[in-house]
Parts: C-alpha cells; structure tokens; sequence
C-alpha cells in the first residue's frame, strides 16, 4: 500500500520565535547569533529579510554586517525553541503516533493510518499548517510525499506558510528538474562528484545507470539513485525531537569558596536539583553525570562517569556527581566554581525498565522530585528546600534553574 | 515589553483540573472580576510578543485576552 508522509518543517525556526517575542522586530531584517563572548560569534538562523541581503547561516556577524548593516543580532533563547518545537510535536501528534523529528524545526510524520479519520494527506497537512499558524503564530512549509525523500524536498518547494504534494504522477515533473544537491545526502562534496560526472538535475541522477553509480559511488549511490526514482523506503521512526539536545547543565560561581565536603554537597545539591528538573521537564533520563570543577587558582577540569541506569532523580546524579569530586579532588583546594552536566540523555518514554532494588528505589525518589517540581511551579522555587541547603544559605540562596544551558546538537540546520 | 503586562491573577483550578481565571489584579492596585471567559485556545499574542493559553475575558462588559504564558499571565497592553 502506498504511504502517506509529511514533512513539516518550521519557517525560519529560531528568527520567527524571535521575532514573535518581539514585535518591535517586524519588518528588519534579524539574525539570532551565538553569543560572542562565547566564542560563537555567529550567525544561527536568520529571517526572510536578513536572508533577502544575502546574510548566511553559520558566517560570523562582521561578515553578516557587511552585506546588511541594519542586522539586528538577538541572542537565542534555546528555551523557547524547545517549547515551540514540543508544541509543534503536540499538533502533529493528534494526528499520528508516528513522528520523527528532524532537529527541532523538522518532522516527519506517516499518516498512512489516519486517512480514514482525517482525510487524505494534503487535508491533514492543511489543517497543520493551519493550526500552527494560529495557535503557535510561527508558520511551516509541509511537503506531502509517497516517501520521505519526496515529502522533505516537498517543504523546501513552496515557503513560508505553505502546502506542497509530490505524488507518483507528477515527481517526475516536479522533482527530477531540481538540481542534484536539492535531494537530501547530497552535500557538497558528492553534488561536486556528481556533477563531474554530468549529473546536475535529479532527473540526470534517476536516468543514469545504477550499476555506473555503484561503482562510482558504493552503496550511497545506489541508496541516491533509488531517492531520485521514487524509491526511498525508509520508514518513519518514533524520534524525539529532545533527542537533538545533548545535554543539560548548570554550574555557578559560589559567593565563597568552599572549603569542606559539606559546602561542595550543598553547592552540588543545588545544581542537582536543577539539572534534574529541567530533565523531567524535558522529559528525560541522563545516563551520565559530568562535573566541572574550578580552584581559587582557577585551575579547571571536568570529569565524568556512567550511570548505573538511566535517571532524572536529583538524588541519583548527586551521589554521583559527589562520587566524581571525591575521587577527583584529592588536593582539596578551595572551589570558586562547580558545574553539573547531565548527558547521555534518552527520551523518558522509551527507557527500558528494571525490576533492580537500586531501580524501583531512583523510581521513588524520581516521584517525590517531581512533586517538589509542582509544589515550586506552583509556589516558588524556595518554597521546598533540602535539609542540607540550611547548612549555608549564602551557597544555596540561588535558583539556578533559570540560567540554564541546554546543548543541542548542531546549532545548524542538519543538512 | 511595554505592551506586554504581568499580572497578578486569582485562577480556580476545578476538579477536572481546568483553570478558569476569576480575577485580575491591576499593577496600580485595582481588581478586574472576570465576568465570563468566553473562549479558550492556544495562540500567539502577536501585539504583545509571546505565546501561551489565550483566555478571552468579559470584564466589565469589554472583551479581553489573556495569556497564560507557563508560568506567568500577561495582558496585551495599548
Ligand atoms: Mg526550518
């Protein structure tokens, strides 16, 4: 039977958040750029008028300044991209169980299974688009394809705010005119090859004899010419979107510096408590724990260490992370600083559970954090505190939780 | 924002766990009984930048939104 696939894809993801926070932005040109005392002086995503100047994902903001000397730079707000990617997920979700996420901005969904109930693919595609244009006020391109190839060449057709089939009647016209790099896995290198050997259109790549490919290019040019044919069989799997983050973290600098295990507990506790937080709220487990310790000489190191099994209990990434200190802190020098990083991480959902003692014990302490969770979204964030935090109310005075850092994958747009 | 407003709201949780605001306390001290909330969805508040639950309010025979941005409520201001 043939499939039904969408490929949805959020306009100008990280301006458009941007400039839906700040109407003052309407109508300049905007690039949201990695923070410079960072080292990331770049540009991360920028809006259609930006893009109009001929400012470039990834170049460095001088360079965007050149061509377009009105830019307004905006740092990122990874938090409302998070958000707005999970409520992306939400809509597409009362649609299909099977959505794979490309980045944060990207989905593919199969919705072969809900034709009966929703009406045929370009239907449900329009009533997405739609809705995400009203409920979220950012807009998608979606491309409705036999295949994933097809639907994600499909999105990048017609934008913003915009629907486009490709069906087995028309690819042919549609698709085979598109140039070669148009089709996805061919980067740079293989669009150059390709074209050394006269291939510039997705129709030269389908025409071109398969076993000519093969010996040029292996297995991937076989895999490339089955794309450009209609051919792709790869199924939609159930990726999470929060899987292109790849860590969450915190660390402080302490109004003093600590000098005894107990201060170094309190400190860890705090940052613990936060990490795991921001991973329920994300829904998610680590599978390592990371520290980053700095001297009052400021020397500086991390270290990390496994898990015995995947947790969001603050409890679990504390005896670890404190673990980490002890075994690593042998000159016990005063700290200025301490970093917590959860990585590793898995999705909540899909993590296999143990019957272990260790296991249903974390699964304990994981439900009462998430009560603590409610009561200070509800109440405040000091209005639950640790025992231990009144050791040293100066170290444990701050909140971290809101100056999160959260990493995803490639600040770029994958391929 | 200037035209984005925090306030303080008096919200019933009911026992199906929906929220239903009753009242808006102004920053200057007054209190807006929320007669009737006519509508509930998702949306943007494209005037005042922000996204969230937009609840539309009567008070006092006008017509108002009001946005729950987790974990804060806002009203669009002029
Ligand atoms: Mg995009």
């Amino acid at each position: 039977m043939e499939r039904v696939i969408l490929h949805s894809d959020l306009n100008n993801f990280y301006a458009s958040v941007e400039c839906l926070y700040n109407p003052k932005l309407k109508g300049k040109p905007v690039a949201v750029c990695g923070r410079v005392e960072e080292r990331h002086g770049i540009v991360l995503a920028k809006n259609t008028l930006a893009k109009k100047c001929g400012v470039k994902t990834g170049e460095a903001i001088w360079q965007a300044r050149l061509k377009c000397p009105d830019l307004v730079i905006v740092p990122p707000n990874f938090d409302r991209y998070l958000k707005f990617s999970k409520l992306a997920r939400e809509i597409y979700c009362d649609y299909t169980d099977q959505v794979e996420s490309f980045g944060l901005d990207e989905c593919w969904l199969d919705v072969t299974g809900s034709l009966l109930l929703f009406g045929s693919g370009e239907k449900i595609a329009q009533t997405i688009r739609k809705r995400i244009k009203a409920e979220l006020g950012i807009t998608v391109s979606i491309g409705v394809s036999f295949n994933k190839i097809f639907a994600k060449l499909g999105s990048d057709l017609k934008k913003p705010d915009a629907v486009t089939v490709i069906t087995q009647e028309n690819f042919k016209q549609k698709v085979w005119p598109l140039p070669v790099e148009d089709l996805l896995y061919v980067g740079p290198s293989t669009c150059k090859k390709l074209r050394s050997i006269g291939i510039f259109t997705i129709g030269d790549l389908a025409k071109t004899d398969v076993k000519l490919l093969g010996e040029y290019f292996g297995k991937n040019g076989v895999m490339l010419w089955s794309f450009a044919n209609g051919q792709d069989q790869s199924r939609v799997s159930n990726i999470e979107a929060t899987h292109t983050i790849k860590s969450i973290g915190n660390s402080m600098t302490m109004p003093r510096d600590l000098v005894c295990d107990e201060d170094v507990k309190v400190a860890l506790y705090v940052l613990c408590d936060s990490v795991a937080a921001r991973l329920r709220e994300y829904n998610f487990y680590c599978t390592t724990v990371q520290i980053s310790l700095r001297d009052n000489d400021l020397y500086w190191y991390e270290r990390q260490g496994k898990l015995n099994f995947p947790t969001c209990s603050s409890t679990e990434i504390l005896s670890r992370a404190f673990e980490l200190y002890k075994a690593n802190h042998k000159n016990n020098k005063p700290l200025r600083s301490v970093g917590v990083r959860a990585c590793g991480l898995v999705s909540a959902d899909t993590t296999q559970l143990s019957m272990s003692p260790d296991f249903v014990n974390m699964e304990k302490w994981q439900k009462i954090e998430g009560v603590v969770d409610k009561l200070r979204y509800r109440f405040g964030h000091h209005s639950i505190m640790r025992g231990i935090l009144f050791a040293d109310r100066n170290l444990s005075g701050a909140n971290p939780k809101d100056e999160h850092i959260i990493h995803p994958v490639s600040f770029f747009n994958g391929f | 924002m200037a035209n984005k407003i925090f306030v303080d709201v008096v919200v019933k949780y009911d026992a199906e766990g929906n929220i239903i605001p009753l009242s808006i306390l102004w920053e200057d001290g007054r209190i807006f009984e929320i007669d009737k909330v006519v509508d509930v969805r998702p949306a943007p508040s494209l005037k005042a930048g922000g996204q969230g639950i937009r609840f539309t309010c009567r008070i006092q025979n006008k017509y108002r939104y009001l946005f729950f941005e987790e974990p804060r409520w806002f009203v669009e201001g002029s």
